[in-house]
């Protein structure tokens, strides 16, 4: 079928880019393979936008909903009929709208790698891990087989690794790529437990077919019979599967590695962790939605959750002074907002608005995060520091990174008539009509994002005289995808998003309120206004702010001492605790044995040597002993 | 006296085993050739006194005992003349001393 | 007062054996074979086969005993005392041996032969005739054997043969 060929070669282009970068050009000719890599992206993506238009304009309405098509099933390894892992390929709107963000974003990745990390050691090899990624995120949404999809799952997760400790000299480098890898890796334990739990629920490992025989009828009763800790199993389910998205999505407590990650170069911070694999754990939840609603206690603590994230992170990132670390903390808070509308969507009040309103948000974020986390490759590539503290009135000297800048910030901010105002209304609007509450909380953490959005533009574009005379915007390879991607938020957020995609399937429409909207926008323009007191012109008012919070602010600034928490556990519990118990038994009775044993033996051996003594006559005498043994057996 | 047979037999077994002490205990090759010589005789005293005891209307028994001698005779020739040509290279025809196959 | 010279000889064969294996020096070994081989003889002339005997007089006394001695005397070992051999080797040698005698001995007690008393014609016209008759007799085991004889001359000859470059070495 057409659009199988078409998905065929969109998802394997960026692997085919991955091996060839890795194991021929990568290390010889550097500057060609990143050339063929951008070249092959730029195929994928016209391929996508391809698939796109012929999806949602061509046959992807069926009877007024979209459906979904199945066009690769391949069985690769079977435990019964049902029960199977397969290579299946999902195309239905959820999956072509991330196939469209992924794709975009990692374009513009590549394009602005080209300049950005031109002469760098493996520079090949860096394109490759790249090419590796996409591929891992494309087969991610893709996939159709629950069981594929954790592949994938953990494949996002490798390139995340190699890619976070690309510059692997860097002690912080290798200890973020560890980090990230193992909490990711701790939360897919979880993910695990839960997909096997649901295979056996549902005695299927397709998606498809098992949302169809969860919810039917007789499966929800049984699945909600048996319970272990008071929990039923569908519940246990969904919170396993929940502790998966919130590791790959830095939910609270999980949120831990995001900000080291940042030790990374910055394109790969763009696509990686602020547009794409962090929403995976979003998508995971809107994939699996339909079990999702059947329990309703699940969907309110991933609600609780985000909000809790949303509002915490916010607060963390009013603090700090790295670039990267605010923009890492802003993502969090972000995708916390994402959760929370993914936990208030409810079936009755405003069907599926929350569903809708999540995934907007997850398109409109992929695009004015990555653009500004490209402005601070920028800005970091032009002053060669990351501390916003050292920077200052760079509006001059950066003038498209900085109208990107702004128009990024504006649009995270909630400011018509840019694409984040709309997606964050949806989202509040949903919070609203279920849970005041949470309402109130977005609203709080809507505010103080806002603010420390624009304390750091401020800082780095007005507040202080230049320091740095001769710092420069690079070339137009790092200024096209600025280009694109402010142009890309302008126009996104009037695409009528619920048309296209939407919990059943049925367009729905995104209800528009002016009435409700000024509360929200009111408080992102106050913001905007306090953070110009305090940081449009170099004072002293911001430190003499901190020093009056003394120790609130020192405990914020350390990130709530989380890390020390678990550095804590691990090393005196785990490591002493449990490792030195194992360790001893290991050590002491495994070890000794094994040692046993081959002592044993060897005492054996030198026992039984001196039967090899070269004596012809001893060898004679044995001889006859044994002959006249077998005569006394077999004559007696 | 027909029940001398047992007798017979008990006697070449008993010096047939002295030929196997021979050869197990003694230092000297040819010292062992002489033991093996009395292993030999002990089986051909077996074959005589059953021929005549049991079938003495046959002579298998004696044709046997005319190879065993003959085959004995020729490789206690052959045997010398292995033992000569160690003496030669070793100056020495002690089996104690060849320990080459030691552990 | 037949079986009254039976056990004489029989105790001659044992005696002269025992000390055959267990003389310290060589070349009296080699008599008290010379003895052993000699009752052996004496056995078969009680036992009324005259060839037998006269064969093993000829043949082993005559022939191989005679070797053996001949050899002792070109390895240079007539005079000196043998080595003697480990302890553990010979206890365990003496208990295997009397172990191995006793319980043959006792399995052949176990059956009772019942011998007969006819003589037996052992003349060399009548071992001859059947030896070489073609349908019960051993040709071609006659004929193998004198092939084993030519190749065990050659052999030993060539063995024992002095090479040139021995020479040169010696």
């Amino acid at each position: 079928m057409n659009e199988g060929l078409l998905v065929i070669l969109l998802l394997f282009l960026p692997l085919v880019k991955f091996v060839v970068n890795r194991l021929f050009i990568g290390k010889k000719w550097p500057v060609l393979s990143g050339y063929l890599a951008t070249l092959i992206l730029i195929i994928t993506t016209l391929l996508s936008v391809v698939l796109a238009w012929q999806y949602y304009f061509e046959y992807g309405k069926i009877n007024g909903t979209y459906a979904l098509f199945i066009p690769i099933d391949e069985p690769w390894l079977s435990f019964s009929n049902s029960l199977s892992i397969n290579f299946t390929i999902l195309v239905d709107a959820l999956s072509v709208m991330m196939v469209l963000v992924v794709n975009i974003v990692s374009l513009m990745v590549h394009i602005f790698s080209l300049a950005y990390m031109k002469g760098e050691d493996r520079y090949g090899y860096y394109y490759a891990y790249l090419g590796l990624f996409t591929f891992a995120m494309l087969g991610l949404v893709l996939s159709g087989n629950i069981f594929e999809l954790f592949i994938f799952w953990e494949l996002v997760g490798i390139s995340s690794y190699l890619l976070i400790g690309f510059y692997y000299t860097k002690p912080e480098a290798v200890a973020a790529a560890k980090k990230a890898f193992i909490v990711t890796r701790f939360a897919d334990f979880g993910f695990l437990i839960g997909i096997l739990l649901l295979g056996s629920l549902s005695n299927q490992f397709d998606i498809v077919q098992m949302v169809g025989s969860l919810t039917s009828q007789q499966t929800l009763t049984q699945g909600a019979g048996t319970s272990f800790i008071g929990l039923s199993a569908l519940t246990w389910a969904c919170l396993l599967l929940f502790m998966g998205a919130a590791g790959k999505s830095a939910m609270f407590p999980l949120h831990i590695w995001l900000p080291d990650a940042m030790e990374g170069p910055t394109p790969v911070s763009a696509l990686i962790h602020a547009a794409t694999m962090v929403v995976a754990g979003v998508f995971l939840i809107a994939r699996f939605f339909p079990i999702f609603q059947l329990d309703g206690t699940v969907l309110t603590i991933v609600g609780i959750v985000g909000a809790f994230t949303a509002f915490f992170a916010a607060i963390i990132a009013c603090t700090q002074t790295d670039i990267k670390r605010v923009l890492a903390f802003s993502t969090i808070s972000q995708i916390g907002y994402m959760m929370l509308a993914l936990g208030v969507d409810d079936n009755i009040l405003n069907p599926h608005l929350g569903y809708t309103a999540a995934l907007f948000h997850l398109f409109t974020h992929a695009f004015f995060k990555s653009l500004l986390f490209l402005c601070a490759g920028a800005i970091i590539h032009a002053v060669h520091t990351n501390n916003m503290l050292e920077m200052g009135g760079l509006r001059k000297l950066l003038p498209v990174t900085h109208i990107g800048f702004l128009v990024g910030c504006l649009a995270i901010a909630g400011v018509p008539p840019f694409s984040g105002f709309f997606s964050k209304e949806a989202i509040l609007f949903a919070a609203y009509q279920q849970h005041k509450w949470l309402y109130a909380v977005a609203l709080i953490t809507a505010f103080i994002t806002s603010f420390y959005m624009f304390r750091l533009y401020f800082s780095i574009f007005w507040n202080k005289p230049v320091k740095n005379e001769h710092a420069h915007e690079g070339n137009w390879l790092i200024k096209l995808p600025l280009l694109i991607l402010i142009a890309l938020v302008i126009v996104t957020g009037f695409i009528p998003f619920g048309n296209f995609v939407s919990a059943n399937g049925k367009p729905l429409l995104l209800p528009m309120h002016i009435g409700f909207s000024v509360i929200p926008v009111l408080l992102a323009l106050l913001g905007i206004g306090y953070a110009a007191i305090l940081y449009f012109k170099e004072s002293n008012v911001p430190a003499s702010l901190e020093n009056s919070f003394g120790l609130v602010y020192s405990t914020v600034k350390h990130k709530f001492y989380i890390d020390e928490l678990y550095q804590f556990i691990t090393h005196k519990i785990i490591f002493n605790g449990i490792g030195n118990a194992s360790a001893w038994i290991d050590k002491q009775v495994i070890d000794k044995l094994v040692n046993v044993s081959a002592g044993l033996t060897f005492s054996f051996s030198i026992a039984i040597k001196k039967l090899q003594s070269g004596k012809v006559q001893q060898y004679l005498l044995i001889f006859i002993v044994g002959i006249l043994c077998l005569f006394v057996l077999f004559l007696v | 006296m027909p029940e001398v047979l047992q007798k017979i037999l008990w006697l070449s077994t008993a010096l047939f085993f002295i030929g196997v002490y021979g050869m197990l205990t003694r230092r000297n090759m040819l010292a062992i050739l002489m033991s093996l010589e009395l292993m030999l005789n002990s089986v051909n005293i077996n074959f005589v006194a059953f021929n005549k005891y049991l079938h003495p209307e046959k002579l298998d028994g004696i044709f046997f005992f005319l190879f065993i001698v003959t085959i004995a005779a020729a490789e206690a020739a052959v045997a010398i003349a292995i033992i000569i040509h160690l003496y030669r290279y070793h100056k020495n025809i002690d089996v104690g001393e060849t320990e080459e196959f030691k552990y | 007062m037949d079986s009254i010279i039976f056990y004489c000889i029989a105790l001659f064969i044992l005696i002269s054996g025992l000390l055959a294996v267990t003389a310290r020096h060589i070349f009296r070994a080699a008599i008290w074979l010379l003895f052993t081989l000699m009752g052996i003889a004496a056995l078969y002339f009680w036992m009324n086969v005259f060839f037998v005997a006269a064969v093993q007089i000829i043949i082993y006394v005559g022939g191989i005993v005679v070797l053996i001695i001949f050899s002792i005397f070109l390895t240079q070992q007539a005079g000196q005392k043998m080595a003697v051999t480990s302890a553990k080797q010979s206890v365990f040698s003496v208990a295997a041996v009397l172990f191995g005698i006793a319980f043959i001995a006792s399995i052949i007690g176990r059956f009772y032969f019942v011998g007969r008393s006819e003589t037996l014609n052992d003349s060399v016209n009548t071992i001859g005739t059947q030896l070489m008759s073609f349908t019960n007799g051993y040709a071609l085991p006659f004929e193998l054997v004198s092939l084993l004889l030519l190749a065990a001359m050659v052999g030993s000859i060539l063995i024992a043969m002095k090479h040139k470059t021995e020479n040169k070495n010696n």
